[in-house]
Formats: structure tokens, C-alpha cells, sequence
């Protein structure tokens, strides 16, 4: 059987900046200028207040696991090759959360609360994708 | 209010891959509660239509099911909430005959997850949940699922073990249920294999795909009355949503969209949790179950474990819960599983389930979940 190619971030203006940032290995969230609140996932305006007057700002990229798996079966296709991995939300020092992989250890290792920064996986020469890998002291 | 009957249940068996088309699979579950409903199709006077569209090779299906179960030219439409279809149907037949609009309205539910393959069903079941920032990491039902488990791990120290007693229990009651796809007897060794699919879920913590059927027919108080020699009450119908996307939890140890459904459904009826005689809930998998007993009230936040290993969720206890197989063992068609779980509740308030009856049911519930809890469906049925 072919194996299909991994889903591509679907991109349109409101959520450019953040992959545009992401190939430039930087992390950037949105923030409301009015309510002060951090937003993720990027919005059209803000989910808190309802403002358009949102900015980017660049995130610390640290953060603490808040949940996880490791997938070690029946993937989506396109990711069989690379199990085991694992699948996380993290919580931004920030405030929000996002969900994606742990790298950067043995899956086995990974655990809830622990700390992790941000790191980049280049997925093909359009797109680069932040995932976290445990925390250098 | 005015009240709403269900006045006739139907189900085809559910099965790993169904011989016919969609049709003659509807026709299964159609042609049983009509039957027990003792109606001709002439009397039912509109139809909601219910599955999930990411399997269906057939568009608009709503208008295919009325043209083949003879319905026209009276009204359908078609409803969907993924894996909680055929309650949002029960819901809106319900807001259509309370509202004077309708007198009999059918909801049929069907699903035939065998339309393609076994690995495309996977793929569309992913974009049941966020395609846009959350599918490039390689998501899936199962670990959407045990991101939750972990979190009733971490914060109320329940084990795999604990989990696998559930399935334990599923299969006991699959064995008896002759319309369910898994009828295997299951050792808590064997539920124990450690055969991950998604930390900490393993292969008999999930569900399997079915291909299944089923069908509720609703009247007005006046003609439920008229019709049925038992007609069982709608009495609390609870809905609610949460965000689709695990950025906007703010928790994994429950669901959000049942506990908020539950409160809805409960304050309706009038009824607290202990009241509840019987119920069935979304089991796609055991930790759902698990969460479910937490978020339904039938323990405490944390206490769901302590219900399951003192078996009290089994028949002779004091809430039996998926008595009929539930999803993990009878099997979980999408759009058919809410209307299944209605039918066995109709059953056992009637006293028509047979080895699975629950004695002296006069209050039933289902709490049926659509995707990641993005959509909560809670009913409550009753004898009066």
C-alpha cells in the first residue's frame, strides 16, 4: 500500500505568521492587546474579548507537560514509520496550551509535569513544526 | 412541556462488515421498530436521519432513507454530532412534536464503517477532531482518549487494571447480547496483554468498528397513548458542547460537555443520579466509561475505580451500567450507537430485555458522546 504523506499544516493569513515563524525556529503566540490575555491557537480575533486588536509575540517556548501518550499501534498511516511517539499538551509559561510530540528522549521517559522546551522538526521544505523536548537546566 | 414517547426500538445486529448497502441496512433496524411500534409507514409523519458523513460514500442521505423505507413525501432531514448522531436525532424529534409540528417522528441512525477500508476509516475518523493544528502531529481517536486516561492516572492514581475491569465487564454482558459484534469470553489476563495501542490504553480498552443500524419512533402524549400499550417518557434531555481542540481543556480527568449534559438531563427530569435504575453510556473506550460514571454523578470525582472493582455497575448493583455489551463489546456503528443504547433502555424499562433486564427499572439514562467530548448528549427516560 502507498503510504500517504503526513498532513501539512493548513495555512491562510490568519495563521501564517505562526509557521512562517516556526521555519525561522521561533515559537510565536498571539496576544490580545486589549484584554492582555495569550491566545492559542491563533484566531481572527481574540476568544476572550472578542478584539481584533491582536498582536504576535514571541513565546519562551518553555513549558511543563500537562498530558501525553505514546502511540505504539495502529497510527495514521503516514506516521507508522515513527512509532513509538508521543503525543503531549503542553502548557506554556504563557498560560495556554498546545498539543504535540515529545522529542528528544525515550518515550518511556516522558511524564506528566515535566518540564520541556520548544524545539523544531522540519517536515518538508515548506513547513517546520515546534515540539518540545525535555528541558535543559 | 409536553410530554414524548418512545413508542418503538429497533437495532440490527451489529457486525464486523454488513453484506448489503446502507439501505438494506437501515431497513434492518426500520423494520424491527416498526414492527414494535404495530405503525405503517403512512403514520409516520417526518423522520430525522442520523450517521457520520465521513464514511458515507453517499451524499445527503436523509432523502435516499425516506425514498427506500417509503416515507416520502413526508419531510426528513439529517442530523449529525459524529459518535452522538442519533441523540442530537432524539433531541430534535423530541423539539418537533413539544412543538405541535409533528405528531410521530422517526429517527433512524446507521452506520456502515466497512463502505472503506479499514486504515481510510481511520484517517477520516482523525478529522473528527482539530485537522487544522493538531493533526500534523500524528493524532488519533486512541490517543485523544488516553491523553484523558493519564489524566485520571495522574490525578486519582486508577490503574490499567482498573480500566481492564470494565472491559471485563463489557464482555460479560457481550456474551449474552445476540446483536453484538464481540461475543468472545475475555480473562482479566488476557485484557491485561500488554498490547499498547496508546499508553496507557491497549487493544481490549478500545472499541471496535461495526457496521449496525438502528431506529426509534417518537409520538405525542395523545398518540403514544393511542398506540402503545407501553410507551416509555422522554423526561430530561441534556446537551452540551466544549472546545474541540486540547488547547482549550482545562482538564483531562473528565469530560466537561457530559457533567454540564448530565445537570441539563437531571434538572429536566426532576431526578438526582441515585435515582438512575439502569443506564448505558459511552464506552468507546474504558476510561470513558470510567469518566463517565464520575461526570454522570454516579461517584464522586475520583471514586469512579471504587464502583467498578466493588462491581456495582454490574447488574445486581447498585447502578448497572452498559449491561447490554456497551460499545466495547456490542460494537459502535457511529451514527447508530445512540439510538442502540435508547433501545436497550426502552427494553429494560419495558421489561423486554430478556437475560440482560435489569428488575424493576422505572428510570433509565443515556449518556452518548460525540468525538473527543466535543459534543455531550445526556436522556433520561421513565415508566410515567
Amino acid at each position: 500500500m502507498e503510504i500517504p504523506k503526513k498532513p501539512v499544516p493548513i495555512v491562510n493569513d490568519w495563521a501564517r505568521p505562526f509557521w512562517d515563524a516556526a521555519k525561522e525556529q521561533r515559537l510565536v503566540i498571539q496576544k490580545c492587546k486589549d484584554c492582555e490575555k495569550h491566545i492559542f491557537y491563533p484566531r481572527i480575533a481574540c476568544p476572550h474579548c472578542s478584539s481584533d486588536n491582536v498582536e504576535w509575540v514571541d513565546a519562551s517556548g518553555k513549558g511543563t507537560v500537562y498530558s501525553y501518550t505514546v502511540v505504539e499501534s495502529n497510527s495514521p498511516s503516514a506516521f507508522l514509520k515513527d512509532i513509538p511517539y508521543v503525543v503531549a499538551v503542553v502548557r506554556l509559561e504563557e498560560g495556554v496550551q498546545m498539543l504535540s510530540n515529545v522529542v528528544g528522549c525515550e518515550p518511556g521517559e516522558v511524564r506528566c509535569d515535566m518540564p520541556v522546551e520548544v524545539t523544531f522538526e522540519k517536515l518538508d521544505d515548506e513547513f517546520t513544526l515546534p515540539k518540545f523536548k525535555p528541558a535543559t537546566r | 412541556m409536553p410530554k414524548v414517547a418512545v413508542i418503538g426500538v429497533g437495532q440490527s445486529a451489529f457486525v464486523r462488515a454488513y453484506p448489503g448497502s446502507i439501505r438494506e441496512l437501515a431497513f434492518e433496524a426500520y423494520r424491527e421498530a416498526m414492527h414494535d411500534a404495530g405503525i405503517k409507514a403512512e403514520q409516520i409523519d417526518a423522520s430525522v436521519v442520523c450517521s457520520a458523513p465521513e464514511y458515507d460514500k453517499q451524499r445527503t442521505p436523509a432523502g435516499l432513507m425516506a425514498e427506500y423505507l417509503g416515507l416520502n413525501p413526508q419531510p426528513t432531514f439529517y442530523v449529525e454530532s459524529v459518535c452522538s448522531s442519533s441523540s442530537s436525532g432524539l433531541r430534535t424529534a423530541y423539539a418537533l412534536i413539544a412543538s405541535g409540528l409533528h405528531d410521530v417522528v422517526m429517527v433512524l441512525g446507521f452506520q456502515k464503517m466497512s463502505e472503506i477500508s479499514s486504515a481510510e476509516s481511520q484517517e477520516r475518523m482523525g478529522r473528527g477532531a482539530d485537522i487544522q493544528w493538531e493533526a500534523p502531529f500524528g493524532t488519533m481517536m486512541p490517543a485523544y482518549y488516553a491523553l484523558h486516561a493519564r489524566g485520571h492516572f495522574e490525578k486519582y492514581g486508577t490503574t490499567e487494571e482498573d480500566l481492564a475491569l470494565i472491559r471485563l465487564k463489557s464482555s460479560t454482558y457481550g456474551l449474552i447480547n445476540e446483536k453484538a459484534v464481540f461475543r468472545k469470553e475475555l480473562s482479566l489476563e488476557k485484557i491485561l496483554e500488554p498490547k499498547f495501542i496508546a499508553t496507557p490504553l491497549k487493544v481490549f480498552d478500545c472499541c471496535a468498528n461495526a457496521d449496525g443500524s438502528s431506529c426509534l419512533i417518537l409520538a405525542s402524549e395523545e398518540k403514544a397513548k393511542d398506540l402503545c400499550r407501553k410507551p416509555v417518557w422522554i423526561k430530561g434531555l441534556g446537551m452540551a458542547t466544549a472546545p474541540i481542540n486540547m488547547a482549550g481543556r482545562d482538564s483531562f480527568s473528565g469530560l466537561k460537555c457530559a457533567q454540564l449534559a448530565a445537570k441539563r438531563a437531571y434538572d429536566m427530569a426532576g431526578i438526582t443520579p441515585q435515582d438512575v435504575d439502569v443506564a448505558e453510556v459511552h464506552d468507546c473506550f474504558t476510561i470513558a466509561e470510567m469518566m463517565a460514571y464520575e461526570d454522570l454523578g454516579f461517584a464522586e470525582p475520583g471514586q469512579g475505580p471504587q464502583l467498578i472493582r466493588s462491581k456495582e455497575t454490574y447488574k445486581e448493583g447498585k447502578i448497572p451500567v452498559n449491561v447490554d455489551g456497551g460499545l466495547l463489546s456490542k460494537g459502535h456503528p457511529i451514527g447508530a450507537t445512540g439510538g442502540s443504547q435508547i433501545r436497550t433502555i426502552v427494553l429494560q424499562l419495558r421489561g423486554d430485555a430478556g437475560p440482560m433486564q435489569v428488575p424493576e427499572a422505572k428510570i433509565g439514562l443515556v449518556h452518548n458522546i460525540g468525538g473527543v467530548g466535543i459534543y455531550g448528549n445526556v436522556s433520561v427516560f421513565g415508566t410515567e
